[in-house]
């Protein structure tokens, strides 16, 4: 798609092996990747092909055991990246104000601030109203809303999503996606989006990577130009869907395989 | 918006059984109470034991004004609430540190295990001769021996409340920057094992007061050497006297502690 290459993620022969109890047991292996700047890219695959490992490679939950990951990032920020979680793992004991400030702290900013750019970002996410509220006291999706908010609340150049809307009902679900391209559109952030849902994939990209085999690695990669805004019952990409489908089914015999 | 209100719904007729069940508590908990009154009353006006072994409520107003008008009572109170206070304070203190400090560090834990194991089940009041060879009969050895009683029970919770806190909290706190271990205790481990650490607290708070009396019987000024002085002269109302005060002195702690708790977990469902 893009001749131009400014990747703001590059990722080369990324391998990843967790040792546990004396069993060694690869999750990635020479995995290529290039994101480029304000991409919206979707990773699908089936669960434990490493996906999310991948995520956490890129914000440093786990270390590499091979390969280089170079983020190019154009501001000195502390946190070039940000992630949003499956679940969404608001911090129980605060406010949605101070939830979303989360990341804010630590940065010389002062309470004051740090609650306006929260209350900023809840404002994309179209929660501000609801800033004062606990974390119980929210839906499901409003929870996933707020862990938006706090990831956006950072400035990252780079957003990961580990399958965020995977937990929501169908309904939340839908209008999170819509929500999230509004979102990616007026920002022009870089998205990472992890999902093992082969539609969510092609409605949200422009570009849906797929991983499959143990170790993971990528087996296609697509470029969706389905014009925006899109629609759900558009089947321009069913070639797409056809064929990412088909690498998720072949490969699952050898996931199997390989995993006994 | 719609689901607050569906969810609202049942909590009418909810309620208002909760505010007659509590009606109903309440009733049965003062006939209960006047109950227990008429036979303390009558088991010594009856003459079923002889009154200086028992004195019946009645007795005790009179008792009470008397300490009270001869400056025993305020001196017994507030020797008594330094010594516990001070023993709280420095037990609950070193507790949760030390509780913290294993809970979050594996090689901390390790360390102190066999410790722990040697010095838990010796009980606080074991230690009052050293308490006394230390210290001599002065308040010090009384808040010494407190803060051992309160010590173990605060480190055993924190330390319980610290391991139990969630993994993915804490990987919130790495995914946002946040690694130092000050900056995860601060951010995580600390208000994530508040409810457990407030649980050992208030266990805390009632045990002290066993230690307070159990420390003062060996002679440091407060409630239980008092207790001690008047049971010496048969002067049983007094006694009672005494008793009663600890009871209510608890029960004031504990409504604060528990006013207190329910602020700062405010945020639990």
């Amino acid at each position: 798609m893009e001749s131009v290459i400014d990747s703001v993620v590059d990722i080369r022969g990324l391998g990843l092996t967790f040792e546990r109890e004396g069993r060694r047991t690869e999750v990635l292996r020479g995995l290529d990747l290039a994101i480029p700047r304000g991409a919206f890219v979707a990773i699908v695959g089936a669960s434990g092909v490493g996906k999310s490992t991948l995520l956490r490679v890129l914000i440093g939950l786990a270390q590499a055991s091979a390969g280089k990951v170079t983020l190019d990032t154009h501001s000195a920020q502390r946190q070039p990246v940000a992630l949003v979680f499956q679940d969404s793992r608001l911090l129980p004991w605060r406010r949605v104000i101070d939830n979303v400030a989360f990341g804010l702290e630590g940065r010389g900013l002062s309470r004051r601030d740090r609650h306006a750019k929260a209350l900023e970002a809840l404002g994309i996410v179209g929660l501000a109203h609801l800033a004062r509220r606990w974390p119980h006291q929210l839906s499901g999706g409003q929870r996933q809303r707020v862990a938006l908010a706090r990831a956006l609340a950072v400035e990252p150049e780079v957003l990961l999503m580990d399958e965020p809307f995977s937990a929501l009902d169908a309904i939340s679900r839908e209008s999170l996606q819509d929500e999230l391209t509004r979102i990616w559109q007026m920002t022009g952030k870089t998205i990472l989006f992890v999902t093992h849902d082969i539609e969510e994939a092609t409605y949200l990209a422009d570009r849906v990577v797929v991983l499959a085999g143990a170790p993971g690695r990528t087996v296609a990669d697509h470029a969706i130009d389905t014009p925006r805004p899109r629609r759900r019952d558009d089947d321009t990409d069913a070639a797409i869907v056809a064929d990412i489908r088909c690498h998720l089914g072949a490969s699952k015999g050898g996931t199997l395989a390989e995993a006994a | 918006m719609a689901l607050t209100e569906t969810a609202a719904l049942p909590a009418v007729p909810a309620a208002r059984r909760a505010r007659l069940n509590a009606f109903g508590s309440v009733g049965l908990g003062a006939a209960g109470l006047l109950a227990f009154l008429l036979i303390w009353q009558a088991v010594p006006s009856l003459g079923l034991v002889n009154p200086m072994m028992l004195p019946g409520p009645l007795a005790i107003p009179s008792a009470f004004q008397s300490e009270v008008a001869s400056g025993m009572w305020l001196t017994a109170v507030t020797g008594s609430l330094s010594h516990y206070t001070l023993g709280l304070v420095a037990g609950s203190a070193l507790g949760i540190a030390l509780g913290v400090l294993t809970g979050m560090s594996r090689v901390a834990e390790d360390l102190t295990a066999w410790v722990v194991r040697v010095l838990r089940p010796i009980p606080g009041l074991a230690w009052a001769p050293f308490a006394i060879i230390w210290f001599g009969v002065t308040p010090s050895a009384a808040v010494f021996i407190i803060t051992i009683s309160v010590f173990w029970i605060v480190f055993f919770a924190a330390h319980g409340a610290v391991r139990a806190v969630d993994r993915d909290l804490l990987e919130v706190a790495e995914a946002f920057g946040f690694r130092a271990a000050h900056e995860k205790l601060l951010k995580i481990y600390l208000p994530a094992a508040m409810p457990g650490i407030l649980v050992g607290l208030r266990t805390a708070l009632g045990q002290a007061w066993m230690a307070v009396v159990a420390a003062e019987i060996f002679g440091v000024p407060g409630l239980g050497h008092r207790m001690i002085e008047a049971s010496a002269l048969l002067a049983t109302d007094i006694v009672i006297v005494y008793m009663l005060t600890m009871a209510a002195l608890y029960g004031l702690l504990d409504s604060l502690f528990l006013l207190a708790q329910n602020w700062l977990l405010r945020w639990k469902a």
